[in-house]
Order: structure tokens, then sequence, then C-alpha cells
């Protein structure tokens, strides 16, 4: 049975990239704890408009921890803390208790600036993919799907990779704000496949040479990444990643 | 009398498609390079076809609400995709794929384009497998399958529980490797608030920058909307938050017809409702029906004591389980189609035997499963689908029962679109759930990621040359032409006046009561009076909506306003779902009347006087839109009552 | 050129000049324990590492690695510090999987530096240098005594005879340990040299090697600390 808790929220307000921030607080009333952190979030909002206030600005869409909109860093952790790993829209209020101060902040690295309060601009992922991220097929009539045995551990590792949602939160838990989990997943789920391999060598170098261009940090393996993922990718891809990168500026 | 022109082509139903392709009209390369598309919306539909036309050489400009294309709401699809290979030496065949779907939709679908989709199936595995999307294979490096509601076969292709953000993330790759070329422009946080006609031809589009708040006007040869369906009219529904209906709807203001807007599907295993503050309802994959046993108790008072909490579903005895699919439909069981099994969990709740504190639950056990397979193929299986249940409910479906509900899910009425995915207003088209064409009266599983695809990769490049092909010697338009001007002005003035409302109501407490008015009225089982009440008290939230919203007042972001101007079109999406439900006087699929129904419950279909799609063409804000009716030919399936029974 | 202008070569770098650095390490933690069995062997050791040609050419190519190693280090530092932005979290909360030492290798590798300092102005500067701008037959007074810059063992007993040495060289070696903890797998990871399974075994392989490794660093400056008489007056090595 759901029971209800009250606490102290202090959620990042900002208007724009240029603007310095602020932390707002208000004390919330009994929230019932089978509210999903996002639905607290719009309990707020609906009090701030009944007081002509400016909501909270947050990023969200599917509520269901797959589309990787939400991106809220809760309590010093990137969506917050559970055991499996989630996304903020699947964080429930049992997880906190009565009286606690929730501090809520927005991804904050260089290569993400704020767009308003927790909404970042994510868009420096897009451009990584754009560099390299696919394999280059055109639509029409390729070979039978069957033509192309894949072992089923590979296809399962890859699958692991693809998983990635890239909702940002290895950067955001980064302390160098580096973003090689999120490429190192795309690149390892293409590289594990046969299609992959003819592009291997050129994908590695261009998805990295662009996350460096976009002013990402290196990574130097603290795992905070690999800690906060939601979906749980492991920095066996970074390894695997290093290895495709230094193969391919090898043979150049 | 409009005259509804589907444009389906001569010839028998198997060569329909082959015989277009080879005389259709098509665009030569250099002239390619001449012509723009706008495409609107990035789930499959719109990010392969954004895709497919930009390595085609057209210039495309594909926008998206969401911060990144990879975002939109295809992703959230769980359980797979079906396409005709018969991997499975099981009898599979592309007529078997065309005739389940045509059966699964109650008989409202048209053919020709089922059979299409049908058709282009198997290409879309390969497709995607080129592009390296990871299918579950098998220990010998083959494709794996499982089987879905609805059908005999297990013609169904999955990744995990994410088939669908496999395929958008293979859609997605497809469309950044043509951003990358150059060939389409990427516009996020960009919503399409209306459609500029000139001269009879849709030429472009009048977008809402969602971040600094301004209305931009881009011009194209071609409009495609790819803006999914209108599920959340409902308010609650799986869609995601952002989901909506507003292109559909500005399309139809400008005269597209919309069609069959009652058809709407209710998905029979969602998370039950739990709180007044809850935003959306959760998935939990069809793909479980294949090992987990729907039940209620057989005796009341078991019922009453699970509904009060004193006991919990492993504590009831086997012999005392009402497994009513099972029981009703021994051929299908628990694989019955989705608006097949959500009206028997009605019904079973209806009679007092829901399972949770609300009454308004059924349990989907898994306990057999474990014994029989072991916990560990379980988990293999539906592991994640099992953390994400325990993660929303507290509650592990290893131990106890799971508790589902339905919930809306899909919407197959849509934008009227022809064979060639046309709607009526020349150069718009509309692809995916947007349109109507395929589904009929009910979406089988795993068929909405198999037509977002197929309309994408496809059958739009194909068809939309057709169009374009005579308007090469047409020159680029200019944005300051008086149409664009007039069109955002009409926009602006729109969002002025939401914006000077200044009542006391946020646009979700309305959206909530429109949600309520929709579920009640127009929900799973439909009355002439419910319907016809749903309708007034629809007026009254138009009028409450126009006289008493507040917005705040604020430059650049303004997610108030975002979500006002989708309500606005929600609530005329309402109106629209409640016209046609109240039109059609028959029963089919996710449109239920509870004066047509056998004896047993079953829906009554009345082929002689209800065997066309609804066409309806908007007359202005407040005034009844007109129907048209396209009637449907059938040329190679019989029209059957719909038997899951044996 | 990759390895420096992509932030993977950049790690590169810093990956191998790192596992040159732990053989180096390594080789100097054998030549220590041969001070513990015999200070006449050791100081054999000592005199074939002095002044000579290979000697001088190793030490230079060690200070160029270690020099690389650093500036490499606070260049990936400022390029982290840039990425990272300039509003920092106002709540931070150190997931259990992240160790301490990965979070802190700069810090600790300024410690490591420190310590090397005075290590050089300890050893090196009374030997292999002394003998360099002396010729064969420089001697060091410390202490108001006379030493060889080959009897290392000598020298030895007399920095760790003062226990304040002995205690700053076992803080270094803490540092030493607690960076190599990290940088041991880290460097195979970044190499590319890593996976699933090969995780733990880097990590478990890393741990024991650098614990042993520093162990004996620590057991010859205590030996020395509270043996070191016996050892250089054991009548050896006699003024």
């Amino acid at each position: 049975m759901a029971k209800n808790i009250s606490f102290t929220l202090k959620y990042w307000k900002q208007n724009g990239p240029k603007d310095a921030g602020h932390f707002e607080e208000r004390h919330m009333e009994n929230i019932p704890d089978d509210t999903s952190f996002l639905e607290m979030l719009d309990i707020l909002n609906e009090l701030l408009i009944e007081e002509g206030k400016e909501p909270f600005v947050f990023d969200h869409d599917c509520r269901e921890g797959i589309c990787g909109m939400c991106s809220l860093y809760i309590n010093g952790t990137p969506h917050g803390k559970t055991e499996r790993g989630a996304t903020t829209c699947q964080l429930y209020m049992r997880r906190f208790n009565d009286g606690d101060v929730i501090t809520v902040e927005p991804w904050r690295s260089a290569a993400f600036p704020v767009i308003k309060d927790c909404m970042v601009d994510r868009s420096a992922f897009d451009k990584i993919q754009a560099a390299g991220g696919y394999i280059s097929v055109r639509t029409g009539a390729p070979q039978d799907a069957n033509n192309i045995l894949i072992p089923k551990d590979d296809a399962d590792e890859a699958m692991d990779c693809a998983t990635c949602i890239g909702c940002g939160a290895c950067v955001a838990a980064c302390k160098n704000g580096s973003a090689m989990l999120f490429v190192s997943s795309k690149v390892s789920q293409l590289a594990l496949l046969p299609q992959g391999r003819p592009e291997a060598a050129r994908r590695a170098k261009a998805m990295v040479a662009k996350m460096d261009e976009l002013g990402f940090g290196n990574c130097t393996n603290t795992r905070a990444c690999e800690a906060v993922c939601p979906k749980n990718e492991t920095v066996s891809n970074i390894a695997r990643l290093n290895r495709e990168f230094i193969k391919a500026k090898m043979h150049d | 009398m409009a005259n509804i022109d589907s444009k389906i082509p001569e010839g028998p139903i198997s060569q329909k498609w082959t015989n277009y392709k080879a005389h259709q009209k098509l665009v030569n390369p250099a002239n390619k390079r001449k012509l723009d598309i706008i495409v609107v919306g990035t789930g499959l539909a719109g990010a392969s076809a954004a895709a497919s036309l930009g390595e085609m050489g057209f210039r495309v400009f594909n926008f998206c609400i969401q911060d990144s294309p990879r975002r939109a709401h295809s992703i959230a699809a769980q359980g797979g995709i079906n396409a005709a290979k018969n991997y499975q030496n099981d009898g599979d065949s592309v007529y078997r794929l065309f005739y389940d779907t045509v059966k699964g939709g109650d008989y409202r679908a048209r053919e020709a384009n089922v059979y299409r989709l049908a058709e282009v199936s198997a290409n879309i595995i390969d497709q995607c497998v080129a592009q390296g999307v990871p299918f579950a294979r098998e220990y010998g490096g083959l494709l794996a399958n499982r089987s879905f509601g609805g059908v005999q076969v297990s013609r169904t292709f999955y990744a995990k529980g994410q088939t669908g953000q496999q395929l958008l993330l293979g859609a997605y790759s497809a469309l950044m490797r043509q951003v990358h070329a150059g060939t389409v422009k990427l516009y996020c946080r960009y919503e399409m608030q209306d459609v500029v006609i000139i001269d009879g031809r849709a030429r472009g589009i009048i977008a809402r920058n969602l971040v600094t708040g301004q209305l931009e006007r881009f011009a194209a040869h071609a409009v495609v909307l790819a803006t999914g369906g209108y599920g959340n009219t409902y308010f609650l529904s799986t869609n995601a938050m952002g989901c909506n209906c507003s292109a559909a709807i500005a399309a139809y203001r400008k005269g597209a017809y919309f069609a069959n807007p009652a058809f709407v599907q209710i998905h029979p295993t969602c998370i039950p409702v739990h709180g007044d503050k809850q935003s959306k309802l959760t998935l939990m994959s069809e793909s479980l029906r294949n090992d987990g046993r729907i039940w209620v108790p057989k005796k009341l008072e078991d019922a009453k004591k699970l509904q009060r909490g004193e006991i919990q579903g492993r504590d009831i005895p086997e012999e005392d389980r009402d497994y009513y699919l099972e029981r009703r439909y021994p051929a299908f069981g628990n694989l019955v189609p989705r608006d097949v099994a959500s009206r028997a969990a009605k019904e079973r709740c209806d009679k007092g035997f829901g399972v949770n504190n609300t009454g308004l639950a059924v349990f989907l056990d898994f306990s057999e499963a474990i014994q029989r397979l072991g916990r560990d193929v379980v988990e293999a299986r539906y592991g994640n689908l099992f953390d994400m249940y325990e993660e929303i409910t507290d509650v592990s479906p290893y131990e106890n029962p799971m508790m589902i509900y339905p919930a809306i899910h899909y919407t197959m009425g849509g934008l009227w679109v022809d064979y060639e995915l046309s709607t009526n207003i020349p150069g718009l088209f509309a692809i995916g759930e947007c349109n109507f064409s395929d589904h009929g009266a009910n979406r089988l599983g795993a068929s909405a990621l198999m037509q977002g695809l197929a309309d994408g990769y496809f059958v739009l490049p194909y068809t939309i040359q057709n169009y374009l092909s005579d308007q090469i010697t047409v020159p680029r338009f200019s944005t300051d032409l008086p149409e664009f001007v007039e069109t955002e002005k009409a926009v602006q003035a729109r969002i002025d006046h939401l914006m000077g409302i200044n009542g006391k109501r946020s646009v979700d407490s309305i959206h909530k009561e429109l949600g309520h008015i929709m579920w009640e009225y127009v929900g799973m089982a439909r009355t002439k009076e419910g319907l016809e009440t749903a309708l007034t008290k629809l007026k009254d939230i138009r009028k409450e909506f126009e006289t008493n919203l507040f917005i705040p007042k604020l430059e650049g972001v303004n997610v108030e306003l975002d979500k006002a101007l989708r309500l606005n079109d929600f609530i005329t999406m309402g109106q629209l779902i409640a016209y046609d439900a109240l039109n059609r006087n028959e029963s089919c699929g996710g449109h239920f009347r509870e004066e047509y129904q056998t004896e047993d419950g079953e829906a009554k279909r009345d082929d002689v006087n209800c065997f066309y799609v609804s066409c309806w063409e908007y007359q202005g804000e407040g005034k009844a839109p007109v129907k048209y009716t396209e009637p449907l030919k059938y040329e190679a399936i019989e029209v059957k009552t719909r038997n899951y029974k044996n | 050129m990759w390895l420096t202008n992509s932030s993977i070569g950049r790690k590169v770098i810093m990956s191998v000049t790192g596992i040159v650095l732990i053989l180096f390490l390594t080789f100097h933690a054998c030549m220590n324990l041969v001070a513990l069995f015999s200070a006449e062997a050791y100081n054999a050791v000592c005199g074939a590492l002095g002044a000579n040609w290979y000697a001088v050419l190793a030490t230079a190519v060690l200070a160029a690695l270690v020099a690389v190693h650093f500036i490499y280090a606070i260049i990936l530092t400022l390029q982290n510090r840039k990425a990272r932005g300039n509003n920092r979290y106002a709540v931070t909360s150190k997931p259990e999987k992240v160790e301490w030492a990965s979070q802190n290798m700069f810090v600790l590798g300024v410690i490591v530096v420190l310590g090397l300092l005075l290590h050089l102005y300890n050893f090196w500067y009374n030997m292999m240098f002394a003998e360099l701008v002396q010729g064969h037959a420089a001697e060091v007074t410390l202490g108001g005594k006379i030493y060889e810059p080959t009897d290392g063992a000598g020298i030895m007993a007399y920095t760790f005879s003062q226990p304040v040495f002995t205690v700053i060289y076992i803080v270094w070696f803490v540092a030493i340990w607690f960076h190599l903890t990290h940088g041991f797998w880290s460097a195979f990871q970044t190499l590319g040299l890593n996976n699933k399974i090969w995780f733990n075994r880097w990590k478990k392989i890393g741990s024991v090697y650098v614990t042993v490794l520093m162990l004996i660093f620590v057991v010859v400056a205590l030996y020395y600390c509270f043996c070191g008489g016996c050892v250089a007056g054991s009548g050896c090595y006699s003024l």
C-alpha cells in the first residue's frame, strides 16, 4: 500500500546557457510514494502554475525508460539511485524518505549546454552518430537476412551494446565529461557484427575525432559512467573502442 | 459527395504492387536534386522515409519535437516486428501474413495496402539486418522468432524486449548518415503547427522552434507527415508524453480527410492505473502472453479479498483460478488479438472479479512457465520486463502474478490516404501510425513496426515520385509568398489568443478531464447515449479550454504553451473519435458498441451497412464534420466472422 | 599525429609511459631487494649504474618518460576540467564501484613527483650526479661522514636513519601504490587489452603485483631505518 511522504525539493533554475542559474526550494507535502519522480515534478508544476508562476522545465518523453530523454541529476547521481539502474522516469518516490532534502540538477558538462532549467542540449551525441555511427547500406534489397550467420553470443553481446539509450548520464557522471561509454557502445555494437566490420576502422576514427572536436573530456577509466548507466553498459565497450581505434591508426 | 479514389492498381492482388512499380512515373537523378521534401517526424516511418529519400537524391528537411530523432516513440515498442519469412518452416507466407492482418483488423483494412505490406515485410528484415540491427539469434547463427497474438505461426523477429528501439536506432543511423552526407537537414525541437497550401497543393509548413518560441516557415515540393497517432487524446495511454495529433489535425483542418478515427486500440497488458497523479501507463509487452497465463479468481469472495489486500494472487489455489481466455478461446488461448483480450478483461472486472484495490486488474501469471522452463529461461526471456514491473509496482513477478489492465495504446485510424499514401490534398502524404490504411479496426501485435518501416523504406520513396515527376519544372518556393505569411499569421493569432486567456486552469488539468470523458464514454465499450453525452461534455471542455486556460507568459521555452497547442487539437480529435464511434453502427475490432454484440458478448460486425472506411471532412470549429465513405472491396479474402475459438 | 591529437592517443601515451615506469619500478625493487641480503652486492649494482654512458642514457630516458607522463597528465587534466564545464554539481555522491584512486590520479601523481624530487635529492644527486660532476674519485659528505657515490647502502642507511625521511618515503610509497592500483589495469584498458573476462583478472593481477612491488620498497626502507647501522657498519665499507 502506498504511503505519503513529505520532503524538501531543491531544483535548479537557469534561463539559458549564459545565465548563472540558482536553486529554488520548495517543501512538498504528502506525496504518495507510488508516484514516479517525474509525476512528483508534475505535481510541483501544477502547484507553480496554480500560483501563476513559471513551471520547472525538464526533458522527459516516453516515461518508460527507453527514449533517453530524461536527464536529471538527483542527489548527486544521474537519474537518481536505484539498484538495477533505471532512468529518472522509472525512479519512484518510495526510494526517498520522509524529511529528505532532494536536490535536482541538470547534466553539467561543457558539451551539454543548458537550454533552460534542467533541459540541456545533447545534440552533440547526434553529431557523433552522424560522423560514423552507421553501416553504409542503401535502402533497397540487400541480401537475405539469414545469409549473414551471426553466432548467438556475438549477437547477444552486440544487443547489449546497442541497448544504450543515449541519455548522457555517462557524461554527466564523469568527472572528465567524457562521452566514451556512449561512443564505445555504438562502435562496439557495429564492430561485433560482421556487417559492421568493413567500416569498423573508419567508424572508430571518425566518431572519436568528432567526440574530441565537440569538447568531451578524455576517459581516465574511473568507471563512474558504468556505475550510473541506466542500461548497464560496461567499460569493456571502452576497451573495445580503444582497441578498434588503435588498430585503425596503426594501419594508417 | 466527394469522390474518394483510393487509386488501387489493376490486376490480381499479388501483382498490384509489382505492376504499380513497373508503371509508375519516376524522377531522374538530376531532377531529384531540385526537389525538396519535408518529412515531419523521425519515428520508424519518418526516419526511414527521410533517410531513403535523402539517399535517393532529394533534398529533405526532417523535423522532430524531441531533442534527437532517436527519441521518437517508436523506440518504446517492445515485442517485435512481423515478417513473412517462413524461417521457422511453419507454413508462413505473404498470403498468410496478409490474411492474418486483414482478419486481425476485423475486415476493415484496405486489402491492397495490406497485401503490399505483407509483401515488403521480408525486405524490412533484410534491410534492418544489413544496417546492424542485433535481432535475436539461434545458436546456429540464424535469426530467431517468437509468436504473437492473433496468429498461429512464429513470424515475429525481436531484439530482446527492445525491438522498437533497435529498429529505430537502425533507421536513425541511416538518417544520420544522410545528415552527414548533407542530403537531409535536421530540425530538432521543432513542432509543426500548420501546413501551407498553395493552389491546392501542400507546399510547406509553419513550425514552432520550441527553444526560441518563434514561428518559422519552411517550403518544399511535398510534405510527408509521419507524426504518429492520437492515443494521448485519452490523457492516460502508453504513448509518450509528447505524442500528439496536432500535425494530423492541422492537415484535417486544411481539408485532409480523417479516416476511421473510432478505431483505437486498447492494449490488454498494461500496468494498472494506481492514482490520480499518474501521467502515463506503462505497457508490458504482448510477448509476455507467450508464456504468461491470464486469470482472475473463480470465486467472487476471493476477488473481494484481493481487492481488500487481504490475500495475494499466489495464495489462490489452482482449482479456484479462472483462466478465462483459455476457457473462452481454446484455439488461441492467451494469444487472442488485443481487442478480444482487452474486452475479456473488462468483462471479468465489470463482473467484480478484478484483483487489485480498484477492482480494475487481472493477473498475468508466470508460475507455470517458471515450473516448466525454469526461472533462468524465464529470466532470459523477460528479465528486463520483470525488472521494470518490479521497479514500478514494488512486486516481483517471479513471486507473485503480475497485475495488468487494458490501456489505450495505438490508433488504427488516421489521415485518409490512397494507395500511394497521399492524402486527398495533393502533395501531402501520411505514413506510419499517422495514416489509417493497414490495420483496419484492430492492429495485430508486432505489425506497427512493420507498417512504419514498410511505408518509410519501401512504399513512400516509390509512390512519392509518381507525384513529384510532374513537379520537376516547379522552382523552389519563397517563404515570403502570401500563403506562408497568412498561415503563419493565423498560427500566431491562435497562440496569442491562448496566451491571452489568462484563466485559472493548467493545461494538464483540462487534459485529464478530457481523458476521463474519453475513457468513460469513448473507451472500450461505447453506447449511443454515452457517445452523445461525450459530445456534449466535449463542448464544455472546449469552452473551459477557451475561457479558463492559464499559460505563463514566457520568452523562449514555454512548455505549457507547447502542451496547450496540442490539447487544442486533442479536443478536436476527441470529438472526431466520438462522431465516428457514434456513426459506426456495429462493433468491430477496437470499436465496441454495446448495442451490437452477440449473445456471448462477442463483437457483431455489420458487413452490409458498415463495410467502408469513414472519411471525415472538417467543416469549421464547433461544427459537426461531414462523413464520406470509401467502400471496401475485398477480392482475395472472403469476409467472415472472426473466430478465435476453434 | 594521432598519439597527440586524439583523446585515445593521449591516453595511449599515458598508458605506455606508465607501463614502462612500472617496469622500471620493478627493476628498482629487484635492485633494492639485493640490499636486503648484501650491502656489498647492492653497491656493486650501484657501481654498475654510476656515471656510465648506458646508465646515464637510461636515466635520461626515464626522466623523459616521467616528464612526458606528467606533462600529458597536466594536459589531460586541464582538458578534462574544461570539458566538465564551469558549473559544479552542488551534491555529488561517489558510486561504490568507483575507486577513490581513479578519481584522484593527478593529485596522487603530484605527490609522487614531489617524492621523486626528494628521492633524487637524497640519492641520485649524491650518486650518479656526484660522479658526473666530480669524476671517479668523487666523494660526498652526508651528516659529517664521507661516502663514495657508489656506496648506495651507506647512503640509504644514512637517509633512513632519519625517521622523518622514512615516514615521508612510506607516505610516498603509499601514494605510488594508490596511483598504481588504478594505473595498472587502466593502462591495459586504454590499450584495449581488456574485456569482460580480463577486466577482473587485470584488476587482481594489478593489485597483487603493485602491492608486492611497493611492499619491497617499504620493507627495504624500514630495514634500513631500523637496521641501517649494522648494515653499513658491518665492516664491508668502513671509512
